[in-house]
């Protein structure tokens, strides 16, 4: 029942928040926030209790709810959690509490229509990770589009002529809702497969892991899944939607986008898109880790001739998404490690830019670079904060990010020597784009000499609390790594072992 | 004992018959709006009950009328409809000057004509029940006639719809003259023992003559006009239960004759389809004003459902009775709050986007509504939309149906474009623009219950479709 709660929670206090609206302004704000630090909570209290550390390779889940929903098809409400799911989770009630929190300055409309829309995109996250019945889990894949395209509508902000925050809107949900459909088209294609194997229906994530699939069909079936995670990955080719949408998304969009709707799309991959298909994706690993590696070096040189503060912060996200390609398909178990370290550093960091640059515009009124420069020591202490992230961002050792980077590398490098020698340039593009975007921001020739209104209590505590867990992840990784060693090597041992056996096969005169 | 039976299982196309009449005699007696649409509500509801009583009888049908799965489905499907016109219609024709009583009448008529459409198995029947359903249409259609526009949609329906009679006659000529039969039985076993080419002459000229009613493209060209043009109650009625009716004649021919299945006539259904989507959703795109957006947009829809007849065995009649279901539910709760925003009746129906913008701050849940209408005509989850795509594209994923697939997922990306468009239009700041408006406290006029109640179950059906997808396995296993 806690898994089930787990996703109530955020529809519930959604609902409340809205109505609650009638009783004050502050109000809704106040439900939304016990809501997210109740998801953290019970989160965290699952992580001290329940033991992730699960000994052997095989998946196990260490929490597991089931009731049946659609039988003519074989569907039910599945949900389980492990490490992975159990992580991820944790991190979007952290952000969520995060983005709550941000925008309790800068959203002034609507406020409980607004705070409905971002409970349930979290709610609908949280469904995203906590389900294993295939059709549950593309519900909440499209479920949680819905809420994110009013809060990019509706309290977005406009940019130049032709980039409103609507016609963002529009096309990232176009983008994702057209993927997801192929993401259907392959999820029922595996479950006819399965169904003309065993003569049943059924979306379960178990019953369907042993299908087996000519592979024609599952090299198919594959990209149906990858194509959907990598539109909302982003992975290069399909990456339109994410500058606009992040720029024209308000702070709480911003931070919810780039921490954790992004992640969905790794965790799909991780999740779904290996175990299902492992030979089709072994052979497709190369394909996908060179757009890898074209997206890090895509995202950061784009990166580097950005004017717009936030979509400058979006193209390093593809950048870092590569890198994020490349562990997950080089599919060792520290490249898989390395990922999930670099989500959630990722998300910290990016999300605590994404905070920084909406407090820079609630005191600027722009986010054009241009207009900036010099505002160090006009700011308090914003200035420090960024240069923390930024260097965080840039994966400066001692920050989560070196970390999972260093992971990633690390542990691609057996698989993919070559792939992994180009893709550190792209850590000198980070560099480089970290920097322009210190030295426009905060340094240079001041435009005005005037102080600008410095960081209050709130937004200190949450850039304070933010930076202790991205040096805390830097320094100190293995509760993380402990938590998810079983996921990853479970993934791994699927991902790596299938040719092995094929080999095995045929040398016994299989087939 | 036969005859009782033939009796019987006439009877909700009688008591929906008896009610006009009693209707009639009303109105000569002394004009009462109020009680005029309560006895044809009333009437409604009786006919809905024998239908519940005749599926437990278990009588097979008239050589005319088949009592089937499809038959039930099709028939509670137009009477629920029918019953939410009813209301809309009550509300919408209080500010109405004119006669008001005659539209039920004629409503009742065109429900008549639906519940036999439904049910024919006989081209004769086909025939009489097709117009007898399109007759009453013309009339509500332009049954505010001294709106220009009403009447111009009235006018160009006739014509349209008389033209679409003429193939479709033809082509049972042609049939006829073939196999000397009528009824479906008979036509099958003479195409299946001697297919020539002019038996599929006759086929594809009746597929074009229904296709006009169906609005599939190539034969859409009055559907704008006249969802624009027809009040909003008429359109109703015109959008959900008389397309229901045709959709089930055609799926009924389809399962009969096999021979649709193979060869040309498949081939033609499938670009048919394939246009049909593209083509609605496309036109739909920059629409100004949602009645016309939503008539493009029920050319798509109906795009998405002829993947059930291309396919026409497995799971296509189960999916062809829940995309209907969801069709029929989505469109009632969508039109119902543009006849309720332009209700009672002051001229020309609000339905230009501009009236909508706001409106979710000025009327949340009427807001509410229809966006959960906009959402489950996108398909998006959570909605009973979601589960008729679902099936849809299952369907097609089964029959391996790659073209269609492509077609649906092409659509619906296409659709989202402007079903999101007027989804934000309803929460944007309202600019100083006059506006036309609901009443207050519209959600306790009946047509305010009825389309929150429709919306309602739009959800409810979105998140456990299980009674509805049992519903239909038994329609299903009913119709064979």
């Amino acid at each position: 029942m806690t898994l089930l709660w787990l996703i109530l929670i955020p529809f519930i206090g959604g609902l409340l928040s809205w109505q609650a609206e009638r009783w004050g302004e502050q109000i809704p704000r106040w439900i939304a926030l016990l809501t997210m630090v109740l998801v953290m909570v019970l989160t965290l209290g699952l992580w001290w209790t329940r033991d992730f550390n699960l000994p052997g390779d095989t998946a196990t889940w260490a929490l597991e709810w089931q009731r049946a929903w659609i039988p003519r098809f074989g569907i039910s409400i599945h949900l389980a959690l492990d490490g992975l799911s159990l992580v991820l989770i944790a991190l979007t009630g952290f952000l969520g509490v995060l983005a709550v929190l941000c925008s309790w300055r800068e959203i002034n409309r609507r406020i409980g229509f607004f705070h409905l829309n971002l409970l349930w995109i979290l709610g609908g996250v949280v469904g995203v990770f906590l389900a294993i019945d295939l059709f549950l889990f593309f519900l909440f894949w499209e479920m949680m589009l819905v809420p994110m395209f009013f809060l990019i509508a509706l309290w977005g902000h406009s940019g130049s002529a032709g980039r409103t925050r609507i016609r963002a809107a529009i096309k990232f949900f176009i983008y994702t809702q057209a993927s997801g459909l192929m993401m259907l088209v392959a999820i029922l294609g595996l479950v006819f497969a399965h169904q003309a194997q065993t003569g049943s229906y059924s979306f379960s994530y178990e019953a369907l892991l042993g299908t087996e699939l000519s592979e024609p069909l599952a090299n198919i079936l594959m990209l149906g899944f990858f194509v959907a995670f990598a539109v909302k990955l982003p992975v290069v080719p399909f990456h339109g939607w994410l500058p606009d949408a992040h720029a024209q998304a308000p702070t709480a969009g911003s931070v919810d986008l780039a921490g954790i709707l992004l992640k969905t799309a790794a965790y799909g991959l991780l999740r779904f898109a290996l175990p299902f298909f492992p030979e089709a994706s072994q052979n497709f690993a190369p394909v996908a880790m060179a757009l890898g590696v074209v997206g890090v070096f895509y995202g950061a040189i784009l990166a580097c001739g950005q004017n717009d503060i936030k979509r400058l912060i979006a193209y390093t996200s593809i950048s870092h998404m590569g890198f994020v390609l490349i562990g997950i398909y080089a599919g060792t178990p520290l490249a898989l490690q390395g990922v999930i370290v670099l989500m959630v550093a990722h998300a910290f960091s990016a999300a605590a830019l994404f905070i920084l640059s909406g407090q820079l515009y609630e005191r600027l009124h722009t986010r054009d670079m241009r207009k900036m420069g010099g505002l160090w020591g006009r700011l308090g202490s914003l200035p420090a904060f960024s240069l923390c992230f930024v260097a965080a961002s840039l994966g400066l050792p001692g920050t989560a990010n070196f970390v999972g980077e260093f992971m990633v590398l690390f542990g691609s490098f057996p698989v993919a020597p070559v792939m992994v020698v180009i893709a550190c340039g792209g850590l000198v593009l980070a560099a480089v784009y970290s920097l322009f975007l210190m030295q426009r921001v905060h340094f240079g020739p001041p435009e005005d000499d005037s102080r600008l209104g410095g960081l209050d209590k709130r937004e200190f505590a949450m850039m304070l609390f933010t930076l202790a867990l991205v040096f805390w992840v830097g320094l100190y990784p293995q509760p993380l790594l402990d938590t998810t060693e079983s996921v990853t090597n479970a993934v791994s041992v699927v991902f790596n072992e299938t040719p092995s056996d094929r080999v095995a096969e045929l040398a016994g005169g299989g087939r | 004992m036969q005859t009782f039976n033939d009796v019987f299982a006439l009877m909700p196309l009688m008591l929906v018959g008896a009610t006009a009449v009693a209707i009639m005699v009303g109105i000569a007696w002394r004009r009462q709006h109020g009680a005029t649409a309560i006895v044809t509500a009333v009437g409604l509801n009786l006919a809905l009950l024998s239908l519940g009583w005749l599926s437990l009888l278990g009588i097979p049908g008239t050589a005319y009328f088949v009592l089937d799965g499809l038959t039930y489905m099709a028939s509670v499907l137009i009477l629920v409809s029918a019953l939410a016109c009813v209301t809309l219609a009550h509300d919408y024709l209080g500010g109405y000057s004119g006669a008001r009583e005659e539209f039920y009448l004629l409503l009742l008529c065109a429900v008549g004509g639906g519940l036999a459409l439904s049910a024919s198995q006989h081209l004769a029947t086909l025939f009489f029940a097709l117009e007898l359903m399109s007759m009453p249409l013309y009339g509500m259609l332009a049954y505010t006639y001294r709106d220009q526009r009403s009447l111009e949609a009235g006018l160009k329906y006739l014509i349209l719809s008389a033209a679409g009679t003429a193939f479709l006659l033809f082509g049972m000529a042609l049939l006829y003259a073939q196999s000397g039969r009528l009824d479906f039985e008979g036509l099958v076993t003479s195409m299946t023992s001697r297919g020539s080419l002019w038996t599929l002459a006759g086929v594809g000229l009746i597929l074009v003559g229904l296709g006009f009613k169906l609005s599939i493209v190539p034969f859409h060209l009055w559907t704008p006009d006249v969802y624009e043009g027809g009040p909003g109650p008429a359109i109703t009625f015109l959008a959900t239960a008389s397309k229901v009716a045709v959709f089930v004649v055609i799926l009924r021919l389809i399962l009969a004759a096999p021979a649709f299945q193979s060869g040309a006539l498949e081939q033609v259904l499938v670009v048919l389809a394939f246009v049909s989507m593209l083509a609605g959703n496309l036109l739909a795109l920059l629409q100004s004003n949602l009645k016309r957006l939503l008539g493009y947009s029920s050319i798509a829809h109906f795009g998405y459902l002829m993947v059930a007849l291309v396919v026409g065995e497995g799971l296509a009649v189960e999916t062809a009775g829940v995309y209907l279901i969801s069709y029929l539910l989505t469109n009632l709760g969508a039109f119902g709050v543009v006849t309720l925003v332009s209700s009672p009746y002051k001229g020309e129906d609000a339905a230009a986007l501009h009236h909508y913008r706001g409106l979710f701050w000025r009327r949340p849940y009427l807001a509410a509504v229809l966006t959960v209408s906009l959402l489950s005509l996108a398909g998006i989850p959570f909605t009973v939309g979601f589960i008729g795509k679902f099936y849809v594209i299952a369907l097609g994923v089964e029959a391996a149906q790659w073209w269609l697939v492509v077609g649906v997922i092409l659509g619906s990306a296409i659709g989202l474009f402007y079903y999101l468009r007027v989804m934000v239009t309803l929460y944007l700041v309202e600019p100083g623009m006059r506006r036309r408006d609901a009443v207050d406290a519209w959600g306790w006029h009946p047509s305010g219950l009825v389309v929150v109640g429709v919306v309602m179950l739009v959800v409810v059906l979105g998140i456990y479709p299980t009674p509805m997808i049992d519903w239909m396995h038994w329609v299903a296993a009913a119709s064979r």
